[in-house]
């Protein structure tokens, strides 16, 4: 099964990474990695996750991270890793 | 691994610039359709497109979601009707049932646009071919979502001047049936001229005798990204310019690719090819006339525009071809004046003329694309205007086609409004001399000489 990205981006506040972090715990999602870059005072988080034992499809993670983004002004959004590779690696 | 600034770069192309799949077109074939009985032609017909395209929207729906990338478009492509209702339709009359027929299919399935009410007439043209060609302004004027195309020439059999003549009757007869909406109806008509079989964009798309069964075709878009590239090389030499279009171009196939690759694989048919063009829509910043801009013209139709697009195209092929494994349709750049911001605005400041766009065909993929002209124009000049084209595209053996709007009751300076991703144009003035006894001598112009390369 392939990796899923998840992006964070949004102004800086506080507990940003456990709102996300809790919600993968909860529903069996494994973090491989994590990295964070500031743009132009925007916070940039990347996780790459695995989800073959997610506890929920795809459709409805990414629903519901979607979701915990809003209530915490920023905007968290799922996406096959295939995308990025394909456009970034020959 | 991937890093977070290459993320970030996608993801910036999709939020920012408009990078998006232009649309997943399914090719289907209706050759096993073919029935005597016109009842029992359009049952078939319906069952097949609507069994075939099923899954075809929502699977667009399920790419869009799992990728983060707009699927804009799902559309179906057809076998050439002329060929599918040759021995049923024995009028006009029983062409514009199929064309019902397609309009209830693709309703049916949810697709926005289904090409292929076509005739290929390059040589000559049957009785059916005839048939199905009057019976365009009816059925673009009946329906919404059928498209029509007509090939008239090609570099081996030459132009069909018979036809051509015709068709200027036909494009006027289109506009006068739809006149309460700005002549919309020739909007979803094309002329071609080397018509490929395969190509995804409509309103050109049909689905050839040459190919598979069902096939899914991709074109990919992205004017927006391209432009954006570029404003990070102002002033730089040509080399970094071409470097920089050969790089984008690149990373916006790859995603067609993969979109058709998925496509695909859910669908269970197999992947034709990926289109490469880069085709605007009004959106603001999704223009290909701002990427010439960008390229160091004042409006699009100033002097050096037929050489900036050129190498645009070129570019483009070049680094689209080793981003996929199959390219095809009509790849290059689309140069609509409808569907195109900033070609509206040069239009409107008279930059760019019917003639400059002419010449600017010559190096594109296609054509006259989306170009308002007084309703008043006489359908010998529209004829004329076609001749010129497609003997363009059969003298440099490259697709060319002509999708011009005469608007009944406006006249140059007034503007058509099409609405949607058709956009809007100002009327633009046709050489007023006369053709007539040019296009009246019937018969065919002969193939080049450098068709026979036996």
């Amino acid at each position: 099964m392939k990796k899923t990205i998840i992006t964070v981006v949004g102004r800086d506040t506080v507990g940003i990474i456990a709102k996300v972090c809790t919600y993968l715990a909860d529903n069996s999602i494994n973090i491989l990695d994590i990295s964070q870059t500031i743009v132009q005072d925007y916070f940039n988080m990347m996780m790459i996750v695995d989800m073959n034992q997610s506890t929920k499809p795809f459709q409805e993670c990414k629903s519901e991270l979607a979701k915990i983004g809003e209530e915490i002004g920023v905007i968290v959004k799922c996406q096959n890793e295939d995308i990025f590779n394909q456009m970034h690696r020959i | 691994m991937i890093n977070v600034l290459e993320v970030l770069e996608t993801n910036k192309m999709i939020e920012q610039e408009n990078l998006d799949v232009r649309t997943i077109t399914l090719g289907i074939s209706l050759i096993d359709c073919i029935d005597s009985d016109i009842k029992e032609l359009n049952r078939k017909i319906y069952e097949k497109i609507t069994k075939t395209a099923k899954n075809l929207v929502s699977v667009g729906n399920e790419i869009e979601q799992m990728y983060g990338i707009p699927v804009v478009n799902k559309r179906i492509s057809v076998t050439p009707i002329s060929l599918i209702g040759a021995s049923a339709c024995k009028t006009s009359e029983d062409f514009v049932r199929i064309a019902e027929t397609l309009e209830k299919a693709a309703l049916e399935v949810g697709v926005n646009f289904i090409g292929g009410y076509s005739a290929l007439v390059s040589k000559g043209m049957t009785f059916a071919d005839e048939k199905l060609i009057r019976s365009i302004p009816k059925a673009l004027s009946t329906t919404s979502r059928v498209c029509s195309s007509v090939n008239v020439g090609t570099t081996k059999t030459g132009i069909n001047m018979d036809a051509v003549k015709l068709l200027g009757e036909i494009i006027l007869e289109t506009a006068e049936l739809t006149k309460e909406v700005d002549s919309l109806g020739c909007a979803k008509f094309v002329v071609f001229c080397n018509a490929p079989d395969d190509n995804p964009f409509m309103a050109g798309a049909f689905h050839g005798v040459t190919e598979a069964d069902a096939i899914i075709n991709v074109g990919v878009s992205g004017p927006g990204v391209v432009k954006k590239a570029l404003e990070e090389v102002r002033g730089e030499n040509f080399e970094i310019l071409c470097e920089t279009i050969k790089k984008t171009a690149f990373k916006v196939t790859r995603v067609g690719q993969l979109v058709a690759q998925e496509a695909s694989k859910r669908l269970g048919i197999p992947f034709g090819i990926i289109d490469l063009s880069l085709a605007p829509t009004p959106a603001i910043g999704d223009s290909v006339a701002e990427i010439l801009e960008e390229i160091g013209l004042e409006y699009a139709g100033a002097p050096g525009t037929t050489a900036a697009l050129a190498l645009l195209n070129d570019q483009v092929k070049k680094g689209g071809v080793m981003a996929s494994s199959f390219v095809g349709g009509l790849s290059g750049a689309f140069i609509p004046v409808s569907e195109d911001q900033r070609m509206i605005d040069a239009a409107k400041v008279n930059a760019i003329s019917l003639e400059k766009l002419e010449a600017m065909t010559c190096v594109c993929s296609v054509g006259l694309d989306m170009i308002a002209i007084p309703g008043s124009t006489k359908a010998t000049t529209i004829s004329g205007i076609i001749a010129d084209e497609m003997a363009i595209g059969m003298i440099n053996q490259k697709t060319t086609a002509v999708r011009l709007i005469p608007v009944i009751g406006k006249e140059v300076g007034e503007v058509a409004e099409f609405g949607g991703l058709l956009g809007y144009a100002p009327i633009m003035p046709v050489n007023q001399y006369s053709c007539d006894a040019f296009v009246n001598r019937g018969g065919r112009i002969p193939a080049p000489i450098h068709s026979f390369k036996n």
